[in-house]
């Protein structure tokens, strides 16, 4: 018989390990798989894993890697904090919709007005929109004791409806020819989050992605409000007892996720995409969720998690598209993912023996 | 000689790094009260867990009535008569006591049956208890009487109690002695665990010592003195803790008219509260478990915020004041519940130096943390605690829970307070570990700390304190000086014997 026998202390070297032996058992397991949808498991597995680092048209998939990771890990690390204190914002997706909607409002307000200044006004409204959306669930949390779970989930579909809305009427392209959807901020100079350089995919949401991430580091662990954060989400009785004040972390930690989804939201509608259009959102602030938690919610293991989530996407686009393998086994496959990571994180607090059924 | 009930012979059981248990051997005879006394640490816990099926021995026989016995759970210690009564109860405060009782039953029968069944053992055995009352609103010690008339509900040949008397006042105590006697005259056999050496004597008619997982020897209790025995499970001479000079200041910290209602809905609000600590002065607050003992804490500790004036610090109002705002001033709190409360039970122990000693050993500039003054300021609480532990990086959990709590009151005690307030600083502490830790409160009543600690430890609170008082459903008796009190007048202050009475044996 096997038993789990809980470790006096977390093992060090098994938190490190388990995402690799995770990633190789997707690897067996998807291959299975694929095999048995009648494909080469090989020639698969190294198409969504290979193909977009080093085959034939990477140089073309490389910068996209960046382009799909960077809102991912802007997002994800935004969340991290909340989810380490307990503070649950599932609406992530939202405050990206509202962030690329105040971003894109502010830069077209200047239009066609050629200003240095736009695009760092356009940061900070980009900003304000997606701390905006979240301080109603952390308000509604610290005043009325409701479950921010509900209601930032709930604002996510409020704002694809104010997307919608925009897109129709306030945003809509003067020269469109009536079609919905805004400007192009791709061709208005001042507001474009152009590429640093050029055939990159390196753009200002990059570079934000990476600062997050520092600063994250940095504030869980070397600063009291990050030591704070921790202790809450470890000991909720302990953190009050230490004098932490359950209301401001909870609105720090919303807002500050809020105000990165917003960022997100505004550096991909000023670059990659450059429309506010019905369809502008794909999910960035849901996936993110899963990034958090594939990076288990250390800023670094998150930047690695953004990675490894864009590279699933897009190698599993081009294992789509040459393959011919049906959408539902991708996604299966990076379910699988998630599945192994979160089942043998396991191993960091618990050892497996197999223990003696008798008494000796 | 006859077959004894159960015979231990070699138990070993090894955990990764320690040896909780080292051939130990030894035998309880039918109808025998047999004491297991030890340090924390010293294996005792593991070996009643054997015994009860929760973990297997590595190597060793058990025998019961001359049977091998190997439960491999424990249902299958049940089903051969062994029955345990934990330190920590496990009922649940929503339902009521034939409900909680129903829960552990393999097959329960109808409540109606159950219910009587229930009425019926505890009259037998003198602890009345309605079978239809919720288990939230009964006092631990009533809480003690659901566990233990679910355990006598089966029958048992062996009843296995772990530190029953830590929660009772001292007339609960002897009405569970009743109880326990009666069931010996019956012939059951009792393993009773205890670090109280003066109950030992008068209740067990055997000893046996552990010391780092071995049988170091075996004594009859009636005939050893309370400090033999404890010096026999130090392996060492005790010290008792002595204090120098009794001297009094101005008042430090003064309570008046304290009223606040419980922040959980099984607390108890505490009304109308006074009190006055002296600068030097040890004021012991007694009383059982969930009469107001917690919700004390939080209000002194600034967890739960009153109104200003209803605590004051050296004539400063503190009572808006949160905790952070206190310990600036020099007020220090050590809660009871050393994991999750006092503690982060994952976060190593540098951290957990960090939680209440950022502000006054000036962890922290410019709300950066100063790892590696806090890391210093752990490694002192460690030496001069004496806590057993690898490192400072080590989780909090890690530990045992009489060296976590030399950490956690280590942790208060050299941040100089000017006022200390603790709650159950020796709780589950092995007697070594307690001596230190009283000895340490006293040092800081001799330099001028007012202290306020908050124990259901009678001997403790004589021991050390200055002035009694009691706490009884959220009110506090007024303070008595503790010289000349009596046991009488204590269990008085203490509310008497909430309604129990003595076995009709």
């Amino acid at each position: 018989m096997i038993v789990l026998e809980k470790r006096p202390q977390p093992s060090k070297a098994w938190s490190y390990a388990t995402p690799l032996v995770a990633v190789l058992a997707t690897m067996v397991f998807g291959g299975v798989l694929f095999a048995i949808l009648g494909k080469n498991p090989v020639e698969a597995i190294g198409t969504i894993f290979w193909e977009p680092l080093f085959g034939e048209f990477s140089f073309y998939y490389r910068p996209q890697l960046l382009v799909k990771g960077a809102p991912l890990v802007l997002i994800a690390i935004g969340l991290s904090l909340g989810f380490r204190a307990g503070i649950w914002n599932i609406g992530a997706e939202g405050q990206y919709i509202m962030g690329a909607i105040f971003g894109a409002g502010a830069g077209l307000a200047f239009y066609p007005l050629d200003a240095w200044y736009i695009f760092p006004i356009m940061v900070i409204a980009g900003a304000f929109g997606g701390w905006l959306w979240a301080m109603i669930p952390a308000i509604l949390k610290v005043r009325f004791g409701t479950n921010e779970i509900l209601v930032s989930l709930m604002l996510v579909y409020v704002a694809e409806q104010m997307l919608a809305s925009v897109s129709l009427g306030l945003l809509k392209n003067p020269e469109g020819f009536g079609f919905p959807g805004s400007r192009n901020l791709q061709s208005y100079e001042s507001a474009h989050n152009a590429e640093l350089i050029a055939g990159s995919g390196m753009h200002w949401g990059v570079v934000a992605a990476l600062i997050a991430v520092i600063f994250a580091y940095v504030l869980l662990n070397r600063h009291m409000l990050g030591f704070h954060i921790r202790l809450t989400g470890e000991a909720p009785r302990a953190a009050k007892f230490a004098g932490v004040n359950p209301a401001r972390l909870i609105l720090f930690c919303l807002g500050l996720s809020g105000a990165l989804a917003g960022l997100a939201g505004m550096f991909e509608v000023s670059g990659p995409s450059g429309v506010v259009s019905i369809d502008f959102n794909v999910g960035y602030g849901f996936t993110a969720i899963i990034v958090a938690f594939l990076g288990r919610l250390h800023p670094v293991g998150i930047l690695l998690a953004g990675f490894l989530m864009a590279l699933t996407y897009i190698g599993g686009e081009i294992a789509q598209s040459q393959l011919g393998l049906p959408a539902a086994a991708i996604q299966v496959f990076q379910g699988m993912l998630l599945f192994f990571l979160l089942a043998f994180d396991l191993l960091t607090n618990y050892r497996i023996r197999a223990a003696r059924s008798e008494v000796a | 000689m006859t077959t004894p009930l159960l015979s231990l012979q070699g138990l070993t059981k090894a955990y990764p790094g320690v040896v909780a248990n080292d051939q130990v051997s030894f035998d309880i005879g039918e109808g025998e009260v047999h004491a297991l006394l030890g340090e924390n640490g010293a294996g005792k816990s593991t070996l009643v867990k054997m015994i009860y099926g929760l973990v297997k021995p590595d190597s060793g026989t058990m025998l019961l009535r001359g049977q091998v016995f190997a439960p491999p759970e424990p249902r299958a210690a049940r089903a051969d008569g062994i029955a345990m009564v934990f330190q920590h109860f496990s009922l649940f405060d929503a339902l009521n006591v034939a409900e909680n009782i129903a829960l552990g039953m393999e097959n329960p029968p109808p409540m109606g049956d159950l219910a009587s069944r229930i009425r019926e053992v505890s009259e037998t055995y003198g602890l009345p208890l309605d079978p239809y009352r919720t288990v939230g609103d009964l006092s631990a010690g009533e809480r003690q009487r659901v566990e233990i008339i679910r355990c006598l509900l089966q029958d048992p040949k062996l009843l296995i109690m772990d530190e029953p008397t830590s929660v009772l006042t001292p007339q609960e105590v002897e009405i569970l002695f009743e109880t326990l006697n009666k069931l010996r005259s019956e012939g059951t056999s009792i393993l009773y665990i205890s670090h109280k050496l003066e109950e030992i004597r008068t209740l067990c008619d055997h000893a046996t010592i552990l010391r780092l997982g071995k049988n170091v020897g075996a004594c009859i209790p009636a005939e050893t003195s309370a400090r033999d025995m404890a010096e026999m499970m130090v392996g060492s001479t005790l010290q008792t803790p002595e204090r120098s000079g009794r001297e009094f200041g101005d008042v430090a910290l003064d309570v008046s008219g304290l009223s606040v209602p419980s922040p959980s809905e099984f607390g108890t609000a505490l009304k109308n509260v006074h009190m006055t600590v002296r600068k030097g002065e040890v004021l012991g607050i007694g009383g059982v478990a969930g009469n107001g003992q917690d919700e004390l804490l939080g209000v002194l500790s600034g967890e739960i915020p009153t109104a200003a004036d209803a605590i004051k610090f050296n004539g400063q109002p503190i009572g808006k004041l949160g905790p952070t705002a206190r310990r600036k001033l020099g007020v220090l709190t050590a809660p009871e519940e050393r994991l999750g409360h006092a503690a982060a039970p994952d976060m190593s122990l540098t951290e957990n130096a960090l939680l209440t000693g950022s502000v006054r050993e000036g962890l922290e500039s410019n709300g950066f943390m100063k790892w590696s003054e806090t890391k210093n300021f752990a490694e002192r609480i460690i030496g001069a605690f004496d806590v057993r532990t690898p490192g400072p990086d080590n989780a909090a959990r890690s530990l045992s829970g009489g060296n976590l709590q030399k950490f956690v009151i280590g942790r208060e005690v050299l941040q100089s307070p000017d006022v200390l307030v603790v709650n159950q600083p020796t709780w589950g502490v092995d007697a070594a570990a307690a001596a230190a830790i009283r000895q340490a409160i006293l040092d800081l009543a001799a330099k001028g700390t007012a202290v306020v600690c908050i124990s259901q430890d009678l001997d403790e609170l004589m021991e050390i304190s200055d002035s009694f008082a009691a706490l009884n459903e959220g009110r506090l008796s007024a303070p008595r000086e503790t010289t000349g009190l009596t046991v009488d007048e204590i269990g008085l202050m203490m509310g008497g014997a909430h309604g129990m009475e003595v076995a009709h044996v």
